[in-house]
């Protein structure tokens, strides 16, 4: 009898031992809470090549968990924030995004003094054109659209868009097999600032487009990366950092940053107003312009960082010398950004490149 | 009465996944962006007609040639003992343990420029493009879906009760006969769900010509897909109406799948 009671004591105590264990983890973690990132794929420097992982970084740092899902298009994201019953604290959309966002009130006001760090950003991505107050967003990465061409097809280095519509490369032309970009390199050549475009404008890029579709191997995203990198293609317009990563890949392959000028684009990290951890979301965004870790990220992505500080004393002068990673200041002088299009004429874009398509 | 408590998670697995969807779907066709009432969506699918007829051809043609492929060779694996016949299904559906993607990935470094293919006809002196075409998308589609035609067939032609075949025989059929008369119409069911696993999805898929075709082998899966970036109400109304085509394709093929059971 006394060693079945001594027993059960004894199953209680551990029971109570493991409950306030338990409970113990579970105040700690709720100290710090947590915070909800919804990010592009591949987006965020994971620890690979000697780099730093960001993520477990932030977590040790703070003791914040982070939740952290991603994305695949701007739109994706728009329709998760608008049709579900979803919290996220930091979102990174693209800038024509965010102004559709600011437009119908889907954002946070950031509270900066939170984000002592956005001292760091350089002047051209402060007060964005999506955001010209500078109330909502602190920018996360830039680049600009750009070609690259397979040197032992094409004899001539290309100097502008016009060599995507070059009838004796006919059948080895990739194109960008996305409605923005498509008709931002068509809008160019018909003389179309592709910023502020109209349904005409539109309907001029459409046209130039229909012209082009005859002379195209493919319309490609992704798959650019492996057409180039065997050689399958001989020009294809696309991001410059991720030209950086199949010139690497292919000796064969150069890149061109066009006379006409181009898209400078970039994703800037926001608050969504479903957010319910504004405060971790805020030390989140903090800690992703410490120099250190956007020098990472920039390395990472092979993208542009806005962080001065980060590229002044962190990132590897290769990377700071390559013009698809950091085009000039007069580079860039000659670049659009492409946002505020009105609703109605970004869906009669896309419909106008289905279309196209589907000729 | 039976009790029917047992099937009720079913049911409400299939109300909240499938019939609310579907609903949601049918009226999402029917609107316009602010929300009336509008048969917008429904004009603007017709713009597409040549896509999707030229989906359903694509499809088609997939199913005749996987029919034709996978037909004989169940009926070959059956005429074989047991042990084989295990060995050839196992063969069959070892690719499909693979992700459907790779095995389009494996096909591009197959037919692409100085691929395989390519280097053995440059060889004898052909040079040709064997992938951005048509035929290209085809290939693709036979070659994901020829287990879905073979293994229902198989099935049903291995059941087929070897009495039936000697009673034939008895009474003095040849081989064509008894192939004619008994094996062929008892393995119709298995040749209509084979048609219908088949057909159904290389109708609406998209991978396989995004990856293996040209600039005109889009799909009209292609075409909701980059629509419903922008306009859900005309995507829905071109899923809708494929929808509607399926349907009808099933219960033609129901139809046919009675009869042939009653004979």
């Amino acid at each position: 009898m006394k060693r079945t009671i001594s027993i059960i004591i004894a199953a209680a105590l551990s029971a109570t031992s493991v409950a306030c264990l338990a409970g113990c983890g579970e105040s700690t973690a709720k100290d710090a809470g947590e915070v909800n990132v919804y990010n592009w794929g591949e987006y965020i420097s994971n620890g690979e090549d000697g780099l730093m992982d960001v993520i477990s970084e932030f977590e040790k740092e703070t003791g914040i968990t982070v939740n952290y899902t991603t994305y695949e298009t701007n739109e994706e994201l728009y329709n998760m924030l608008k049709n579900s019953n979803v919290s996220y604290d930091v979102v990174i959309p693209s800038e024509y995004m965010i102004s559709k966002m600011i437009d119908e009130d889907m954002l946070l006001e950031l509270d900066y003094d939170n984000i002592p760090n956005y001292k760091y950003i350089m002047d051209r991505f402060k007060n964005l054109a999506c955001d010209p107050e500078g109330k909502y967003t602190v920018c996360y990465s830039w680049g600009v659209t750009a070609m690259v061409y397979d040197k032992t097809k094409v004899a001539e280095k290309p100097d502008s868009w016009e060599a995507l519509w070059d009838k004796d490369l006919s059948g080895q032309i990739l194109m960008f097999n996305n409605s923005r970009d498509a008709m931002a390199i068509a809008m160019q050549l018909c003389s179309v600032t592709p910023a502020n475009c109209t349904k005409e404008d539109v309907d001029k890029a459409a046209a130039k487009l229909a012209e082009q579709k005859p002379l195209l191997k493919k319309y490609v995203m992704d798959q650019v990366f492996t057409e180039m990198e065997n050689s399958q293609a001989a020009i294809a317009p696309y991001y410059a950092g991720d030209i950086a990563t199949m010139i690497e890949a292919n000796p064969d392959l150069d890149y061109v940053l066009p006379k006409d000028g181009s898209n400078l684009f970039y994703d800037a990290m926001c608050i969504p107003k479903c957010s319910k951890n504004k405060e971790n979301a805020e030390k989140f965004i903090n800690f992703m312009q410490k120099p250190e870790v956007a020098a990472s990220t920039c390395e990472y992505l092979r993208y542009g960082t806005p962080n001065q500080e980060a590229f002044d004393s962190y990132i590897s002068d290769e990377i700071k010398d390559s013009e698809l990673t950091s085009p000039s200041d007069d580079y860039l002088d000659k670049c659009y950004v492409f946002t505020n299009v009105p609703d109605d004429v970004y869906v009669y874009m896309q419909e106008q490149f289905v279309k196209i398509q589907a000729e | 009465m039976k009790s029917r408590k047992p099937s009720i998670p079913y049911i409400i697995w299939m109300v909240v996944f499938t019939m609310i969807p579907l609903v949601m779907i049918g009226i999402t066709a029917f609107k316009d962006k602010q929300g009336n009432f509008s048969l917008q969506p429904m004009m603007n699918a017709f713009y597409y007609t040549d896509v999707f007829v030229k989906s359903l051809w694509i499809a088609f043609i997939s199913t005749v040639i996987c029919l034709l492929l996978a037909y004989p060779l169940a009926y070959l694996i059956t005429r074989m003992k047991k042990s084989s016949q295990n060995t050839m299904i196992m063969l069959m559906m070892i690719p499909m343990w693979m992700n459907f993607l790779l095995r389009i990935y494996a096909w591009i470094t197959i037919l692409q420029k100085n691929g395989p293919v390519d280097m053995a006809f440059s060889f004898l002196g052909i040079h040709e493009t064997y992938i951005g075409n048509t035929a290209a998308v085809v290939l693709g589609m036979v070659y994901e879906y020829l287990p879905f035609m073979m293994l229902p067939i198989y099935t049903v032609m291995s059941k087929i009760d070897g009495s039936l075949i000697e009673a034939a025989q008895d009474l003095g059929s040849n081989n064509g006969a008894v192939f004619r008369k008994v094996i062929f119409p008892l393995s119709m069911p298995g040749v209509i769900s084979g048609i219908t696993l088949v057909f159904v999805p290389s109708a609406s898929t998209f991978l396989v010509s995004q990856y293996l075709g040209g600039t005109d082998d889009i799909m009209i899966g292609d075409i909701i897909d980059k629509i419903f970036w922008t306009d859900q109400n005309t995507g829905s109304a071109i899923s809708l109406i494929l929808m509607i085509f399926i349907f009808v394709f099933l219960v033609i093929m129901n139809f046919f799948g009675d009869e042939e059971a009653i004979a």
